[in-house]
């Protein structure tokens, strides 16, 4: 009875680091594929260092005339430089607490949304990315009920301080980091 | 193979290579000697259409490939190089495009034909899967392709499809990234997109092996929905439908040369002759028509529901729409497969073919156009609600409930009855 159960145990004892080495040996080779081969093979897909170093542009904004925008390109995506007119700021202020304001997240008073990253405040330049925040067209200036931007895609309709008011879209289109360099140049990104 | 193999190899060369590779035996068994249903009708022929329609597109991309240049500089150029200069290049072009869609309604005529048939039902659950998997991956191909020739359409179609993932919380954005290559579609976006479009066409190919063997273990189901029970309600693939099939294949690919000879770009969408430009989206963006009941469903869903935003449900809502057919094999609980026998299924069936028709048409139009008052968007919530009301709610009710028509004893006598010919009437002297 005794010599059985202490085969047993022997057995078991065997038995139980043998796993351990097993289980050691996998993980280790598991772990090292994962991060020697599979990642490389997924990360090559993310942005190469060339893209990534077109981090940021200067842009002459001397040139726009009042109530009329600019679209530069920067990383591959379209920026609006707008040139409000006081009757634009006056709306978008007077609308800072309507109802329809989707997105209160985001910047949501018009003031707010002239802000360069160094604090300057400049109302009648607004500077927004290009891109509706529902699935990334281009939005048309001067178009839709708020007499902001129209998205053809879908129909998203934003105001004249560029924050979503009707449409599918769920966020307030989007303020690209700039700052003031001089008085008619800004640095985009 | 699930029947007995009578094959007999009747030379030195095919015996020495039946020992060696079984491979004569294997297209003997499958594609000669192979009992099929002796009633299948037309509907059956269009796996025969899909197999020529794949092999089309990649003979023709293949070629297409020896001209094309994946760069954003020069892949709008490499187009009308082909269309204008290249020998035959507008054939292969065109032969692609349209034959791209040609596939696509060769598709979803078979799968409408599987939907009716109720060849989802055991034992045949994988072999439906096989296919939806063949369809999902049609799909990504097709959308692949078309960013290729970088017109406006490809290069709009790639950024909205793209954002797509934006919308998954938390790691939407870096999912994102990884499929662009950067902050936005560009040079990295096409090269990878060219790369997968080259490749899985061939991954279709290997689950297409996989879909025919699945279907070869127990044959072909048949519109009364029983299975064969003997030689009487069989016939042999060649040439009974070896023959029906090349038939088919005759008929479709004439009406596939009307398009690519006649009609060429009434597929298409003009902004596709302009070249991509990231600063103005096209005022009217619609995908190919193949995609337009999805596109309905993504849009159609524009309120909140509790902390889930608009954008992510409509994003859920239209992936949903594909996921659920995976499932079609545990949702119908009806003993009867074919819908022949199943009248208030069918009735269902054909309000299901039209509201995808529906869906259709509203993916097409803007949300806000107007039909006897109603608006475009609201048809769209109601179609898009029917879609799914069909497999979730109609497909396991009905499916309870339902008494189905007598079906009749075998397939053998079937056709007599159908032929008029009276069941008892026996010895015909075919096949
Ligand atoms: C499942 C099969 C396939 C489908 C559904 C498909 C679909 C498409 C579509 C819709 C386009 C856009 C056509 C246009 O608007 O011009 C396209 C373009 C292209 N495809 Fe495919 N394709 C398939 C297989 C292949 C294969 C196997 C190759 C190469 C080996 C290939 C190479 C190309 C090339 C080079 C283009 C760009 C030229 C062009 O736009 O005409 N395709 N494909
Ligand atoms: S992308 Fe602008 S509304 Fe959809």
């Amino acid at each position: 009875m005794a010599e059985t159960h202490a085969h047993a145990t022997e057995a078991g004892d065997d038995t139980t680091r043998r796993d351990i080495l097993y289980i050691g040996t996998a993980t280790f080779a598991a772990v090292g594929l994962a991060r020697g081969v599979v990642w490389p093979l997924i990360h090559q897909m993310n942005p190469a260092e060339n893209v990534k170093a077109l981090a940021s542009i200067e842009v002459d904004i001397s040139q726009i005339p009042v109530g009329q925008q600019i679209k530069i390109l920067w990383q591959g995506k379209a920026v609006f430089v707008r040139h409000r007119t006081a009757n634009d700021i006056a709306k978008a202020r007077a609308d800072d607490t309507a109802a329809d304001l989707k997105d209160t997240s985001n910047r949501p008073t018009d003031a707010e949304r002239v802000v360069d990253d160094k604090g300057t405040s400049r109302p009648e330049i607004l500077v927004l990315l290009g891109v509706c925040t529902h699935l990334g067209c281009v939005p048309l200036a001067d178009r839709g009920d708020y007499d902001g931007w129209f998205c053809p895609c879908h129909g998203s309709h934003y105001d004249t301080a560029g924050r979503i008011r009707k449409g599918p879209a769920p966020a307030n289109l989007v303020i690209p980091p700039y700052e003031f360099i001089e008085e008619f140049k800004i640095k985009i990104g | 193979m699930a029947h007995q193999s009578n094959y007999n190899p009747s030379n030195g060369f095919t015996k020495w290579m039946d020992e060696r590779l079984p491979i004569i035996r294997l297209g003997y068994d499958s594609f000669v000697e192979f009992p099929n249903p002796r009633n299948l009708n037309y509907w059956w022929t269009f796996g025969a259409v899909l197999a020529v329609a794949l092999i089309w597109q990649i003979v023709t991309g293949i070629v297409l490939a020896m001209h094309y240049t994946p760069t954003v500089e020069g892949a709008y150029a490499s187009i009308e190089h082909i269309m204008r200069d290249v020998n035959y290049g507008w054939f292969l072009r065109y032969g692609h495009a349209n034959g791209g869609a040609m596939f696509f309604l060769a598709v979803y005529i078979h799968m409408f034909r599987g939907l009716y048939y109720g060849s989802y039902k055991a034992p045949r659950e994988v072999l439906w899967i096989l296919g939806m998997l063949i369809y999902f991956l049609m799909m990504a191909t097709g959308f692949l392709g078309y960013v290729l020739p970088w017109g406006q359409m490809s290069f709009w179609a790639a950024t909205v499809i793209t954002n797509f993932f934006d919308a998954i919380p938390w790691v939407g954005g870096s999912i994102k990234t990884l499929l662009l290559g950067g902050p936005a579609v560009a040079e990295p976006t096409l090269n990878r997109f060219y790369s997968l479009h080259y490749l899985l066409p061939f991954i279709i190919v290997g689950v297409v092996i996989l879909h025919i063997w699945a279907l070869h273990i127990p044959g072909s189901a048949n519109p009364t929905g029983i299975e064969k029970k003997g030689p009487q309600d069989t016939l042999p693939f060649h040439p009974y439908f070896t023959v029906k099939d090349l038939f088919a294949v005759a008929v479709f690919a004439t009406f596939f040369a009307w398009f690519l000879y006649f009609q060429p770009n009434a597929m298409g969408h003009p902004d596709n002759y302009i070249e991509a430009n990231p600063l103005q989206t096209p005022p009217h963006i619609v995908p190919e028509w193949y995609y337009l009941p999805f596109y309905a469903i993504l849009r159609s869903i524009t309120f909140d529901i509790f902390f889930l935003k608009a954008q992510l449900l409509g994003v859920i809502a239209m992936f949903g729409s594909i996921v659920i057919l995976f499932f079609l094999p545990w949702l119908d609980r009806s003993k009867v497969r074919s819908m022949r026998y199943r009248p208030v299924m069918r009735f269902f069936f054909i309000l299901f073919v039209l509201d995808c028709f529906i869906l259709g048409w509203v993916g097409a139009n803007s949300p806000d156009v107007t039909v006897l008052g109603i608006e475009a968007k609201n048809i769209g919530l109601f179609s898009t609600f029917y879609y799914f009301a069909f497999f979730m709610i109609i497909m396991p009710v009905v499916g309870m409930m339902e008494t189905p028509k007598p079906l009749p004893e075998g397939i053998h006598e079937s056709v007599l009855a159908r032929s008029g010919k009276g069941a008892s009437k026996h010895a015909d002297g075919d096949a």
